[in-house]
């Protein structure tokens, strides 16, 4: 980290000077921001804090999380706290996953001229565009699979000129693909019968009674597989 | 890689999955496989007029560079709607550098395309390169006294400088039928618009058009009828299911073409699996 310098930055055109080395959620709260929205698990999972930048003599706009990205001297951004894209109203458990659903509930999929801007957008690196390829032939199980890293930031969304909502549509396929395609967990099942039926209820009582200390040595010694220390 | 790069299309990944059954089986039966091209997208479904529209031929310049990738010459469409459009993008983008270069420079980070790529129709390749002597040679449930009428529609054949066959007269469906033993049967509405995409807001028009082309084959006394496009066989079965009366199938050439190898393929109508003719074919060939 280089913190012995600053950088320069441009926070919705307004130029501040901020150490090197901060994410870019960090230097805007040095810059004097705080965030009422924008900004959630500041650990790159929650998806709340979608920024978008220009590089000094970049033509590109260029995408990321706020709390990931570290600031780069010249950059030029604003914050994208919110998108704009309603979901679809459905009811999991009455639809058939054989039909075409996703294009059902959101047929503006069909609008889609591959562009890849969607895939381009994406912080996360996810193949977006063929996933909504996907989606529009009724592949469930690859629109799932293929979106599975998604954390909703929303930028597909808001960059996509066919107006899809890409990630509405990931939702819709992994809810589905998760309550009639994946296989069954038989050892969830097994587990939740157990837990149904009390198997763990004394243990819990016996953790639930112990001193804090007593807990931490107990979870320090605990047996992670059968057979092992 | 042995076999030829396929690209099958939306359709036939969700409401024609017969149309890519069966095209499978007959070209694995034929010795020359299908493979699907590893990542693709929607061919964009029709070929926009407008010379400076660009975006709308992406979708099928992209489809070309994931041949490219493959490190193929050509690719394979079974779905005369695809074909169509892929073809007409490859035409013009593999012609014109200019645009080529637009759409290149727009995709930014992303293969280029290099201009090369072939498009062929699956009809042109058994015609072409397997041959209708191959193909006879292959037949096992000869078809013999089937009256089939060859549906050509539109955009297997038009415009020209696309199409696979003489755009006025084709005979590429007709050659195929009468190597697989059947009788192909000449009918005015070969080559009439079944009303196409306008069947999404112009229910009542398509029908109407469609059922023409229906009642054309029936007047010739087709028993069958085989197209191309999962989009005519949508329309031409929409016709008939509203408006009641005797049907008649419509089924995809690559069907009749596996019922007549004896390769499992799917469901076939009772205008071929009971014909009279076949009655007496059990436990013979395949």
């Amino acid at each position: 980290m280089e913190d012995n310098k600053s950088v320069q930055l441009f926070i919705m055109g307004k130029a501040y000077q901020v150490p090197a080395g901060l994410t870019i959620m960090d230097a805007m709260e040095y810059a004097g921001y705080r965030f009422v929205r924008g900004a959630g698990c500041r650990s790159g999972f929650c998806g709340a804090c979608a920024t978008v930048y220009r590089k000094a003599g970049e033509y590109r706009l260029e995408f990321a999380l706020a709390c990931q990205e570290m600031v780069e001297d010249g950059m030029y951004l604003t914050q994208l706290p919110f998108t704009p894209a309603p979901r679809s109203e459905y009811a999991l458990e009455t639809l058939d996953p054989r039909e075409n659903v996703l294009l059902q509930y959101y047929p503006e999929v069909a609008r889609c001229v591959s562009c890849n801007t969607c895939t381009k957008s994406c912080p996360q690196d996810i193949e977006v565009m063929d996933y909504i390829q996907a989606a529009l032939r009724g592949d469930v199980a690859k629109t799932a699979e293929l979106s599975f890293d998604c954390i909703q930031c929303g930028l597909c969304t808001m960059r996509c000129p066919a107006d899809i909502k890409h990630y509405h549509v990931a939702q819709l396929a992994r809810r589905l693909y998760g309550r009639y395609q994946s296989p069954v967990p038989e050892h969830l099942t097994d587990r939740l019968e157990e837990i149904a039926a009390g198997t763990f209820d004394g243990e819990i009582e016996e953790m639930m009674a112990m001193s804090l200390d007593d807990l931490k040595r107990r979870y320090a010694k605990r047996t992670i597989e059968e057979g092992s220390e | 890689m042995k076999g030829i790069a396929y690209f099958p299309g939306c359709s036939l990944k969700d409401t024609a999955k017969d149309f890519e059954t069966s095209a499978r089986a007959v070209m694995e039966a034929l010795g020359l496989p299908l493979v699907e091209l590893e990542r693709w997208n929607c061919c964009g479904t029709v070929y926009s007029l407008a010379a400076d529209d660009l975006m709308h031929q992406l979708a099928s310049m992209r489809d070309l560079i994931r041949t490219q990738e493959m490190g193929e010459p050509e690719v394979v469409a079974a779905c005369a709607m695809c074909y169509n459009t892929l073809k007409r993008v490859s035409l013009r983008v593999n012609a014109d550098v200019e645009a080529r270069d637009k759409m290149n420079a727009f995709m930014n980070k992303e293969t280029d395309y290099e201009g090369s790529i072939e498009v062929r129709h699956l009809l042109e390749i058994l015609r072409d390169r397997i041959g209708w002597e191959r193909v006879s040679e292959r037949v096992t449930q000869p078809l013999d006294g089937l009256a089939v009428a060859p549906y050509y529609g539109c955009t297997l054949v038009r415009p020209r400088e696309a199409g696979i066959d003489d755009p006025d007269a084709p005979t590429v469906m007709r050659d195929l039928i009468e190597a697989l033993g059947a009788t192909a049967v000449p009918f005015p509405f070969a080559t009439e618009c079944c009303g196409s995409y306008q069947v999404v807001d112009r229910r009542d028009l398509v029908i109407e058009r469609s059922d023409r082309v229906v009642r054309s084959a029936r007047r010739a006394h087709a028993q069958v009828i085989v197209t191309s496009c999962p989009l005519c066989q949508h329309n031409l079965e929409q016709a008939q299911q509203e408006l009641g009366g005797e049907t008649i199938p419509v089924l995809y050439f690559t069907q009749l073409v596996a019922a007549a190898f004896g390769v499992e393929a799917g469901e076939l109508p009772a205008a071929i699996t009971a014909r009279p003719a076949a009655a007496g074919e059990t436990g013979r060939g395949n």
